[in-house]
């Protein structure tokens, strides 16, 4: 009776997010079913299901999304393992700190996007244009947080540690590295949800192929419901991303107590 | 609910491992590490224009267990973190074993290790990989013997945010034992336990105390934790060694005795007084000075 009832629980509980989009896509669909409004400006959920299967069958969808994830975990690989690398470094050399971080800052405030032009210059409309956008854009979030993780590590515990014989990459290794280690998840979340922001607009601008242009192509034709798979697909594949970095802070900070009791 | 049920089952199991500890600890046959011994002369700190110590001239025995009690702010932690080598002196010298030099390039002595008032423990670290940490890797397994001796050895894989506040310091106090310290000292490291943790704690000390015989450095603001364990308390005010005061009675020592009650009635008057008497002048004969203050205020209050 109890655990019947706290499975019921259990399952609400589970289910909950995803009712306000449940809801909100029952309601598209009323609408577009009872005509309130035309399916050439917002086609039907059904409609847009339809698209998506046609999508599947020619496979044209799957090689659209394996080429912009290719792009994204590139872009993310390069920018993410230097903002990094360059984070650990200012946070932890005082000098690296006084030698980058004003000019980082600098760069910093300049939006990624707004170099689209110098880039479609330098690298014309191929994939490095794009790779090389999404690098810049995770850079910051990760740099400027390793960076605070770093400078955040608990004092107490680095002169504890300090008085006990460690020093050096033990002292790196077992306390500073996994006490800044929530922090960088931080940036981590950050940067994959800004990693699929700027592919958006690189690959709406300019692009052979992915999720972008597949939209931007289906613009050309008046195919609403196919430019909704691909906004849809945007939205699948930031949640997928968000899932992964949410999977690894739960097992990387398993010892913190937020992370703990279920 | 469930959760409160579980720490009240919690601490009255802990209680009874406190206890098997204890009995085993005293059982347990160390490698004899004998204490050592701790000179200073004329040592001062300052940090800027405020001074914290001035003229600290003390000399420590080998083995002996002496608690250093005073008000917040009275630099008797700061005297701590001296002999740690936490901080660095700004006047006189600091000698162990009748020798000054033989500290590593970070002032860190290999044979002094420090208990802390917070466990420290690294959160992210299980609690066997805590008391291990700093040992080379040949010495891993004694971790574990050590934990044993606190009575915490079923916990070895939790996690330190587990374990309840008298826990911590127990694995705090095996991460410090493993090391074999020749000087152990502790910074008011009961301050945030409940009283019956705290004298469960007290005979946990005292029994690895006088099994491993090190010197040991209690830094504390319960008169009745320094009577309890201390061979000799020393009370630190505006700086200076203000009393020094012997503890004669037997061990394991009765709470309750007459002997007891006398000491810690003493000590606490000297430590009441610290506070009413601002800018005391420095002190000749600190072991009489309580009577002769308490004299002279009853004489002014008349």
């Amino acid at each position: 009776m109890t655990s019947a009832r706290s499975n019921r629980i259990n399952w609400l509980g589970r289910l909950s997010p995803w009712v306000p989009t449940l809801v909100l896509v029952a309601v598209w669909q009323l609408a577009s079913s009872r005509g309130w409004m035309s399916n050439r400006i917002l086609p039907s959920p059904l409609g847009v299901a339809k698209a998506f299967w046609t999508l599947t069958l020619s496979g044209d969808i799957w090689a659209n999304v394996k080429v912009s994830s290719l792009r994204a975990l590139a872009g993310f690989i390069i920018g993410g393992s230097l903002g990094l690398g360059f984070g650990l470094l200012t946070g932890s050399f005082k000098t690296m700190e006084t030698l980058f971080d004003t000019t980082l800052q600098m760069v910093r405030n300049i939006p990624p996007l707004a170099l689209i032009p110098l880039v479609i210059l330098w690298f014309g409309i191929d994939e490095s244009a794009k790779v090389f956008l999404v690098s810049v854009g995770v850079f910051f979030p990760l740099y400027l947080n390793t960076f605070h993780g770093i400078r955040s590590v608990d004092r107490g515990l680095l002169e504890m540690a300090r008085s006990y014989g460690l020093s050096g990459w033990p002292l790196y290794r077992d306390v500073i590295l996994p006490g800044a280690l929530p922090s960088i998840l931080v940036g981590v979340r950050f940067s994959l949800g800004l990693m699929w922001v700027i592919l958006i607009v690189a690959e709406t601008i300019s692009a052979q192929s992915g999720i972008g242009y597949m939209t931007m192509n289906a613009r050309e034709f008046l195919q609403t419901d196919v430019m909704l798979v691909g906004i849809l697909l945007y939205a699948l594949l930031g949640k997928l991303a968000d899932l992964l970095a949410n999977g690894l802070s739960r097992y990387w900070l398993r010892w913190h107590p937020s992370y703990q009791g279920n | 609910m469930k959760q409160q049920g579980m720490i009240i089952q919690h601490s009255g199991r802990e209680r009874d491992v406190v206890w098997a500890a204890v009995r085993r600890a005293s059982l347990v046959e160390q490698g004899r590490q004998p204490g050592i011994a701790v000179q200073l002369r004329g040592v001062g700190k300052a940090y800027g224009e405020q001074t914290i110590l001035r003229g600290i001239d003390l000399t420590i025995p080998p083995g002996e267990l002496v608690a250093i009690v005073g008000r917040s702010g009275s630099g008797k932690s700061t005297l701590l973190r001296l002999l740690a080598g936490l901080d660095k002196v700004s006047g006189g010298t600091v000698a162990y074993d009748g020798a000054s030099g033989a500290v590593s390039d970070n002032g860190i002595r290999e044979d002094v290790r420090v208990m802390f008032q917070d466990s420290r423990l690294l959160p992210w670290k299980k609690v066997l990989a805590n008391v291990a940490l700093g040992l080379p890797r040949s010495r891993h397994h004694e971790a574990r013997g050590v934990l044993e001796q606190v009575g915490l050895a079923d916990r070895a894989d939790d996690w330190p945010a587990h374990l309840s506040g008298g826990q911590r310091q127990r694995v705090a106090l095996a991460r410090a034992l493993v090391h074999k310290p020749r000087l152990l000292l502790l910074d008011e490291p009961l301050g945030a336990l409940d009283a019956l943790t705290r004298i469960e704690m007290h005979a946990l000390i005292e029994r690895i105390w006088r099994a491993n015989r090190f010197t040991a450095l209690l830094v504390t603001h319960d008169p009745a934790e320094a009577i309890a364990l201390a061979d000799r308390v020393l009370l630190v005010e505006d700086g200076a060694i203000a009393m020094d005061l012997r503890v004669d009675l037997p061990r394991p020592r009765a709470l309750g005795s007459a002997a007891f009650a006398a000491l810690q009635d003493r000590l606490l008057r000297r430590l009441l007084q610290s506070d009413t008497a601002p800018g005391a002048e420095p002190v000749q004969d600190p072991g009489d000075i309580s009577l002769q203050r308490s004299i002279s205020e009853v004489r002014w209050a008349i």
